[in-house]
């Protein structure tokens, strides 16, 4: 190795200057090409919303339109289905989801982490075992139940099967854990309860796990269409992936101008949260994945 | 010794009490979790066994006992077989793709100072998007006549190719929108396993001699992060596995069967035929696939843990 070294160290400088400056076109060549492929439907998506059907139609591809179509393609998919009102069945899932979730992760994972209960292993050992399991599995008698019961096509049923989240209870334990016991001991000491120490004092330190696992819900279950597609068949509260298939069901998909502007609004939440908040979300993303 | 000095001395009735209140709060706390969990998770598993061990159609009346006659025919069935078969292929497809992709562009991506923020967001705006919405998109990008990617395919004098209606490119595009949705998710797991990795390794490398790009990379990088690379595998796995949504709203199994999946044909039998034991059974296959892909990320993890 080192004989190798040697033999490579007479390289004059502008050499090294000119193998470095390729080395970087070279990467980021890869990256640019890369960023292309990532970009292109985003892009496409944007062109298409505004551009005329004679244009879309058109033998000759071009990238932006010569006449701007975007409040027509806008107006029409807007009148045509309710698309705000997907964004905000979107809202309302997420949000019943999120709260349930962590109502009844919190208080469970702090018990695994730090109080004593009969149980509590096995417990644990039920939470790691349902992290292998995906809602696809449950999903056939959970219907045939929320069926029986004449809970289908509700926002109730859109939820139901998540409210709880091992996955959820799995990383605060983790992080819990980690929580010293004598500032608990000394909250207790000062006659505070149970239920005050996990919600004022040991849930606030745990701020970047629960914001790292609201994202990571959030995004779910925004962009679930298996659950959904299952219990609704009401247009009115169908999130917005299923409200995208009903539209473009009904569009029988040859009206590009108005589907892609349709995408472009059920897409836009989500996205333009991430921008806003990006470090957030890639934070999470990273948390959620490696702890 | 002291400890258990302490323990005993301080045995007293207030300790009692305070661990007997640890006992009851402890359960309270973990009650409506459990409860949630036999509910949504354990008594569902149990139904469905016992479905699948039935000839039950959801909404029939009479109901019998048929033994493990849907494991046998499932395991017989054509559709099925094929299914996946394609579901493997697809798998096959996206994880080289999506594991091997990401973690390029996360080497390449993690020494860039300025246009590192640039680049992750760019490469993980497909995670947040909407894949229904955008699989609308990837049609029209694809369409044979009206879609960039064949004008583009045109200028290069390749006549017009059509991806999805194609028995033999419509699973490989599908694999091709998948590897395209999941890459920034994998790059920004193995970004973070990069960043990881001591500094000074490289220095003490860069001192041995080892100072190209690639002996850099086989020597240090790779090696370290093996346990990310684990994760990303398995993750990737399951996620390809659970392929439906691309299918669902593309292809719906067609053209001729060639992108019928696993999980879209549970869909099909469970929810549109109602043939309900058919489809409990054809789940557990399903789960067992997803049980063997979890197994090997707790092996790797225990090997994480020991190394």
């Amino acid at each position: 190795m080192a004989d190798l070294a040697l033999s490579a160290a007479p390289v004059t400088p502008v050499h090294s200057v000119l193998r470095r400056f390729l080395t970087l076109v070279l990467i980021h060549g890869v990256l640019i090409a890369g960023a292309i492929f990532m970009l292109a439907p985003f892009v496409w998506m944007l062109a298409t919303s505004i551009k005329p059907p004679a244009e879309i139609f058109s033998a000759e591809i071009s990238l932006w339109p010569k006449q701007f179509y975007g409040l027509q393609n806008y107006g029409f998919a807007m009148e045509k289905a309710p698309l705000l009102r997907f964004a905000l069945n979107g809202v309302i899932l997420c949000g019943g989801i999120l709260i349930v979730q962590l109502l009844v992760a919190i208080p469970c994972a702090y018990a695994l982490a730090k109080l004593d209960f009969p149980g509590r292993n096995a417990l644990f050992v039920l939470v790691l075992l349902g992290l292998c399991i995906p809602v696809q599995v449950p999903a056939m008698p959970l219907y045939i139940a929320l069926a029986q019961l004449g809970l289908l096509n509700t926002y109730f049923s859109m939820m139901m099967p998540f409210f709880l989240s091992v996955f959820a209870i799995f990383l605060f334990r983790q992080f819990f854990r980690s929580f010293p016991d004598d500032i608990i001991n000394a909250a207790r000491l000062d006659g505070m309860s149970e239920f005050e120490i996990v919600w004022r004092i040991v849930t606030p330190s745990a701020w970047p796990a629960i914001a790292a696992f609201s994202v990571f819900s959030a995004v779910a279950h925004w962009n679930d269409l298996y659950w959904p597609l299952i219990v609704i068949s009401d247009a009115k509260l169908a999130p917005p992936p299923l409200g995208m298939m009903f539209f473009a069901d009904a569009e029988t998909g040859s009206n590009y101008g108005a589907l892609t502007a349709a995408a472009t609004i059920l897409t836009a939440p989500l996205v333009l949260a991430f921008l806003v908040a990006r470090r957030r979300f890639i934070d999470g993303i990273t948390m959620t994945g490696v702890k | 010794m002291t400890l258990a000095l302490a323990s005993t001395a301080g045995f007293t009735s207030t300790t009692r009490r305070r661990l007997w209140i640890e006992r009851v709060t402890g359960l309270g706390f973990a009650l409506p979790a459990f409860a949630l969990l036999l509910l949504t998770i354990l008594l569902p598993l149990a139904v469905l066994l016992w479905l699948s061990l039935t000839n039950y159609e959801f909404g029939g009346v009479d109901m019998d006992w048929v033994g493990l006659a849907n494991f046998q025919k499932a395991l017989a069935d054509p559709i099925i077989r094929r299914s996946l078969v394609n579901t493997l292929l697809y798998v096959a497809i996206v994880v080289p793709g999506g594991v091997l992709g990401a973690l390029l562009i996360a080497v390449l991506v993690h020494r860039r100072k300025r246009t590192r923020s640039f680049y992750e967001v760019v490469y993980f705006l497909p995670v947040t998007s909407t894949l229904i919405a955008m699989a609308t998109v990837w049609q029209f990008l694809l369409h044979p006549s009206l879609g960039p990617v064949n004008g583009l395919l045109k200028w290069l004098g390749i006549g017009p190719i059509a991806f999805l209606s194609e028995p033999s490119t419509a699973l490989a595009t599908l694999a091709v929108i998948g590897i395209w949705q999941l890459i920034g998710f994998n790059m920004i797991l193995f970004l973070a396993g990069l960043t990881a990795i001591p500094r000074d390794l490289y220095e003490a490398a860069d001192i041995d001699g080892c100072s190209s790009g690639i002996d850099r990379f086989l020597t240090i990088t790779w090696p370290l992060l093996g346990p990310t690379t684990m994760f990303v595998l398995v993750t990737t796995m399951i996620t390809a596995f659970k392929i439906f949504d691309t299918v669902a709203v593309m292809t719906r199994g067609g053209p001729v069967g060639s992108t019928e999946v696993l999980l879209y044909n549970i869909y099909l039998e469970g929810f549109q035929y109602f043939h309900t034991g058919y489809a409990a059974a054809l789940t557990f296959i399903f789960l067992a696939f997803i049980l063997v892909f979890s197994a090997v990320q707790t092996f790797a993890l225990d090997k994480k843990v020991h190394y």
